[in-house]
């Protein structure tokens, strides 16, 4: 689905095809500017993160400029540009979580997968690791999740251990 | 179609017949805390265990068919977070912790059939070592009045008709079916409730202006972009009592003439949304909520919005922008959202919790409200209890409660690293996350107020409590707060956007050893320079964790900056290592583990560190199993 959005789009039946999903996404949100964030947030869980050439479209449907529907995707910290892992490790730095060694967590994390400096996503596409202001779990601190699911007192080995297991789960799958 | 107005009390009877048939009620947490820490797998254990006991069970109670004899239903959050998954045995009052799936058999077979108590699953004192059977002897508990988190974690938070038979909706309705909107604002103004969100504002005056604003379309909002780094209390609210929520936002929506809602819950809290979409659905099916509310002929629509993570988003007027569908900055006020918001017209915001104390203030009136708190804050505050204190978790005390009291006796006392209770550990505690300041021993017996900590330097804020111990460095601290605002910095004004940078900087200067007198200097300066230049809170209120650290510890940030010394010993860049001779073991750990070989010695004889080789990169401090490399210089 990535790699169809990326291509070039040369007839308007292509371009319609493609956009299949968003044209949906839009319509059930009644093509409303005011709805901007939702759509994005749909599109997004649709793709995983918002392709530039569907920001573009989004901006010609809803009548409104691409700088407009460009700068909501770039302030909030949920929208993301850049395609992510297939599993997303959020590790929380809330204050509770920082006093409790959350750095740490993400040190061995990112060792563990060689995630060098500046690097969040592995070339294999498998994992996005980053860093998120507070999850709210603080009573639990460290606090990890990853896509969904919830690890609460964390340690680096505990941390490492999760991942260890999804890899291995991918490895047999 | 519209129900009659006695459809509460028939909703209310019905359900309590029905609850009155099962003998026991299981009651599993299903705050975010506990589900972390595996309650789901406990819930199904619990049904599955009943069933093979030979017990009837019920998950969701009907009326209409004759049920078991247990009642197994998941609440809110239960406020315990740390000793989770929690599981409380209805009406034997029993309060079991870190309950695993392989204890639940012993459970049903012990306490369900038999009626006894299992022991092992208790919760124990930490400091008099005794077994607590419940809430009642717990002094994490005792300590708190808990009015506005009465219901979470005791009624399911996914089921109106429990909401109703415990009183609930009665305030709404006489809102709408007998009260005049200046009566409620009158009322609310009376009771002196102030806006629980970190402002302070009296919450009867916000909605008296937006109720004398002309008639017409106008809007209430539910602020639930609960932001502060360290605070989860509007999450739990939302997660554990709902209904009470949409009840608040139906007395403000009634007091000001407003027909439409929204509910802003932050992304990060899915299972906030997911329970607050499913009780105004609940709510509109009962006919609560609509278009004709409680068959008055009133209108009320609420939508429940979420958030895409911007933690600016929590200042009102970028919260409208952010429903607006633009990037969330704030702009000037006046106009007041009361005047001009939500597309232009009259809007009230209100916190989750300031809402959620609405309906209580309604039926107990505001001479009883006012009966606990302090004069000019009255009522209760939820406060999220983190960091190194024994008890982690959630807690609601009256306000004029002193610190002492929430550290010592809710949170039972300052831990070390390993968790264990360090009696001198105290050092300082942060409140209001990165727009408040710290409190020290010396405000230990100061009674937490608006104003009081106002009067220090700090503020309530939204109520996130962060306790430190003595090994926290403070300077460090300030610096993780600064990365925060700046991160989380809209970029409107310039003096937030570059001031806050330029403070990140002169605090990394100060951490890494490259400081001096000017630094200092020019870090107060600019501090004030933010606070002046900046239009909303978040930059007002960015520099107060720094001047408040300077205040207090202000020979902390000196003995970085002159001696090149982190007194803590957390601040890598500054760090020499040193090996205690009398504690050194010669086990050689840590000579094997020095990247640079800086350290030599025999084996069983203490080791030495060669000063000029060291890179402070504290492996070996990490590595020695006997605490005998000290981080910082003496």
């Amino acid at each position: 689905m990535m790699s169809a959005i990326e291509q070039p789009m040369n007839s308007s039946y292509a371009t319609t095809r493609k956009f299949e999903k968003v044209c949906e996404i839009l319509d059930r949100n009644g093509r409303d500017p005011a709805k901007l964030i939702p759509i994005l947030q749909q599109v997004q869980d649709e793709y995983r993160y918002l392709p530039e050439a569907v920001l573009t479209y989004v901006a010609t449907s809803l009548g409104v400029p691409p700088a407009r529907v460009y700068g909501v995707a770039t302030f909030y910290a949920h929208f993301t540009l850049k395609p992510k892992g297939k599993y997303v490790v959020r590790l929380c730095n809330g204050t509770a979580c920082n006093v409790k060694g959350s750095m740490d967590l993400l040190e061995a994390i990112k060792k563990r997968l060689g995630l060098g400096e500046g690097q969040d996503t592995t070339n294999d596409m498998l994992f996005t690791v980053e860093t998120v202001s507070c999850l709210g779990a603080c009573g639990l601190a460290p606090a990890m999740v990853v896509n969904e699911t919830v690890y609460g007192q964390m340690t680096p080995e505990k941390a490492v251990g999760v991942v260890e297991d999804i890899l291995a789960k991918e490895a047999s799958a | 179609m519209t129900p009659p107005v006695t459809t509460l009390e028939q909703t209310a009877a019905a359900y309590k017949q029905a609850s009155e048939k099962a003998a026991r009620r299981v009651v599993i947490c299903g705050g975010t805390g506990c589900i972390a820490n595996g309650a789901l797998n406990v819930f199904e254990a619990f049904v599955e265990q009943v069933a093979t006991a030979g017990l009837e069970a019920a998950v969701v109670l009907n009326e209409h068919t004759d049920h078991g004899s247990v009642l197994i239903s998941m609440s809110g959050c239960q406020g315990f977070c740390q000793m989770g998954p929690l599981v409380t045995v209805e009406p034997d009052g029993i309060l079991y912790t870190r309950v695993r799936p392989e204890d639940v058999a012993e459970i049903v077979e012990a306490t369900l059939v038999r009626g006894e108590v299992v022991d092992r699953l208790l919760y124990v004192d930490p400091v008099e070592h005794t077994h607590c059977r419940g809430t009642a002897e717990i002094p994490f508990y005792q300590r708190q009045t808990r009015t506005v988190l009465a219901g979470c974690g005791v009624m399911d938070p996914e089921d109106i008709r429990e909401y109703i038979a415990n009183d609930g909706y009665v305030a709404a309705r006489r809102a709408f079916t007998e009260l005049k909107p200046e009566t409620i604002c009158e009322e609310i103004t009376l009771s002196g409730i102030r806006g629980r969100g970190g402002g302070g504002f009296p919450t009867g005056r916000k909605w008296e202006l937006t109720r004398i604003q002309p008639e017409g379309k106008k809007y209430v909002i539910c602020n639930g972009d609960e932001g502060d780094p360290g605070a989860f209390m509007d999450r739990s609210v939302m997660e554990g009592a709902p209904h009470r929520v949409i009840e608040g936002m139906m007395i403000a929506a009634r007091a000001i003439g407003a027909d439409e809602g929204y509910i802003y819950v932050r992304a990060e809290y899915p299972l906030a949304v997911a329970r607050m979409k499913k009780a105004v659905a609940d709510a509109q099916a009962m006919g609560i909520l609509g278009d004709d509310v409680f068959g008055t002929g009133l209108k009320l629509d609420l939508h429940v919005m979420e958030g895409a993570g911007a933690f600016v988003c929590g200042e009102e007027t970028a919260l409208i922008a952010s429903i607006e569908g633009h990037r969330g900055m704030p702009s000037p006020k006046p106009p007041f959202p009361a005047q001009s918001g939500l597309w232009g017209k009259p809007t009230v915001i209100n916190n989750v919790e300031t809402l959620a104390t609405i309906p209580l203030i309604l039926n107990m009136g505001a001479a009883e409200f006012r009966r606990r708190g302090t004069e000019k804050s009255p009522g209760t505050k939820t406060f999220a209890l983190t960091g190194h204190v024994a008890n982690t978790g959630l807690i609601e005390v009256p306000f004029g409660t002193t610190l002492r009291e929430i550290i010592f006796d809710i949170g039972g006392g300052i831990t070390r690293k390993d968790g264990s209770i360090d009696p001198d550990g105290f050092k300082a505690v942060q409140i209001g996350g990165p727009s408040g300041g710290c409190l020290t021993e010396e405000h230990l017996d100061l009674p937490l107020d608006f104003d009081s900590l106002r009067g220090v330097g700090a503020m309530v804020g939204s109520g996130g409590l962060v306790a430190m111990n003595r090994n926290t460095c403070m300077v460090a601290m300030a610096r993780f707060f600064m990365q925060f605002t700046q991160n989380e910095s809209c970029g409107k004004c310039v003096l937030c956007r570059e001031g806050t940078k330029q403070m990140l900087a002169l605090l990394d200067d100060i951490v890494e050893g490259r400081a001096d007198q000017g630094t200092l200097d020019i870090l107060e300066k600019l501090a004030v320079a933010v606070q002046k230049g900046s239009l909303c809170g978040l930059g007002k209120t960015a520099p107060n964790p720094v001047l408040s650290t300077l205040r207090h510890f202000r020979a902390e940030y000196e003995a970085h900056v002159f001696q090149k010394r982190c007194p803590a010993g957390k601040c890598k860049a500054l760090l020499t290592p040193e090996i205690c001779a009398e504690l050194c073991k010669g086990c050689g750990l840590c000579l094997r583990t020095c990247p640079v070989g800086a350290i030599s010695g025999e084996r069983k004889q203490p080791h030495v560190i060669d000063a000029a080789k060291c890179i402070k990169c504290g492996a070996c401090v990490a590595a020695c199993k006997f605490n005998a490399i000290s981080g910082a210089t003496s």
